[in-house]
């Protein structure tokens, strides 16, 4: 009986210990959910977190925005490609607004909240930007590395994705997608 | 007067290790004990642009005279609790502690059980040795015998 009860106890044990790497391995893994989704043709509803306002007090969020086009992009200052596409964005940005029908926001991740302004200030980025501290927004759109960005449509769902720096084909072709 | 003074200053510079201020913070210090957020290898051991500018950021802080805790703070607001090279003892994060302290509790709670097992079973034997019964005459003549044989 006693036996028993010990290779119970060890096969629980196991178990758990395995349970918590397999936890441990999924929860390190990249969720493509969305990119599927977007694969073929569907339109997913855009994940959204509330977080702090780049280099002011106010919080704000994905989901605030519905109504409009909106170009989120995730970015870093110490990011060489993200430097060369921000004139795309700001472009996009200056565009959005003529028209008043969206917004570009900027995520900033893994970065220092002074070097982002800086290069806000550097990069003559003319859209605003929240600051994603604990990747809490970046791990809902599987985002592991910056640039990436996600073009959603005025009903909050994302309608096109590029992981990597984008290209204006890219953008122009995802926004007009988004407004249809 | 000139004895007391001189117990005074005895008094004080035995005390002053205990009571003197925690040690400058350092880069180095710091280096190994936070990561470098994007590649996720420690920050002592990470060569990229972001790299740098958490070391940029962790000199700037030594500079301004903070200390260790005051800068790695500094560093969680900024870059997020995976800054950390040991997780903290919240949410999962606690299971980094809590599984090998389990492990060693199991492995010393089945070490503990062997050895009293093994301590029962050793009296155990050495009775049976003692409660043999005793030889009769005819088998402690072949004992000898056959001992005698062997010895030749």
């Amino acid at each position: 009986m006693k036996r028993h009860a010990a290779a119970i106890v060890a096969a629980a044990a196991a178990i758990a210990v395995v349970g918590l790497l397999g936890y441990g391995l999924s929860a390190r893994g990249d969720d493509r959910s969305l990119d599927e989704a977007v694969a073929r043709n569907e339109r997913p509803p855009a994940p959204s977190s509330t977080l702090p306002v780049l280099g002011g007090t106010s919080t704000r969020s994905v989901a605030d925005l519905r109504g409009q086009v909106v170009v989120l992009n995730f970015w870093a200052s110490w990011c060489p490609p993200c430097e060369t596409e921000a004139p795309l964005l700001v472009e996009a940005q200056r565009r959005l607004q003529r028209a008043g029908s969206g917004t570009v926001i900027g995520v900033t991740r893994d970065d220092a909240t002074s070097d982002s302004l800086r290069k806000v200030s550097e990069w003559k980025i003319n859209y605003p930007s929240l600051r994603d501290v604990d990747n809490v927004l970046a791990k809902k759109y599987g985002s592991k590395n910056v640039p990436e960005t996600f073009v959603i449509d005025a009903r909050g769902r994302v309608v096109a994705i590029s992981r990597g720096e984008i290209d204006r084909g890219f953008l122009d072709n995802a926004v007009r997608t988004a407004s249809r | 007067m000139r004895r007391a003074a001189a117990a005074l200053a005895l008094l004080a510079a035995l005390l002053a290790p205990a009571t003197a201020p925690a040690a400058d913070a350092s880069l180095v210090d710091i280096e190994d004990e936070v990561m470098c957020v994007s590649c996720e290898i420690p920050l002592n051991v990470a060569e990229s642009a972001q790299a740098d500018q958490q070391r940029d950021f962790i000199r700037a802080r030594v500079a301004r005279g903070q200390t260790k805790e005051q800068i790695k703070t500094a560093l969680v607001a900024e870059y997020g609790r995976e800054v950390l090279a040991l997780p903290d003892g919240g949410g999962f994060g606690i299971t980094a502690y809590a599984v090998p302290l389990a492990l060693v509790v199991a492995l010393g709670g089945g070490l503990a059980l062997l050895l009293a097992r093994w301590r029962r079973r050793g009296p155990a034997a050495a009775t049976t040795a003692a409660e043999a019964p005793a030889l009769s005459r005819t088998e402690t003549r072949r004992l000898d015998e056959e001992l005698a044989r062997y010895e030749r």
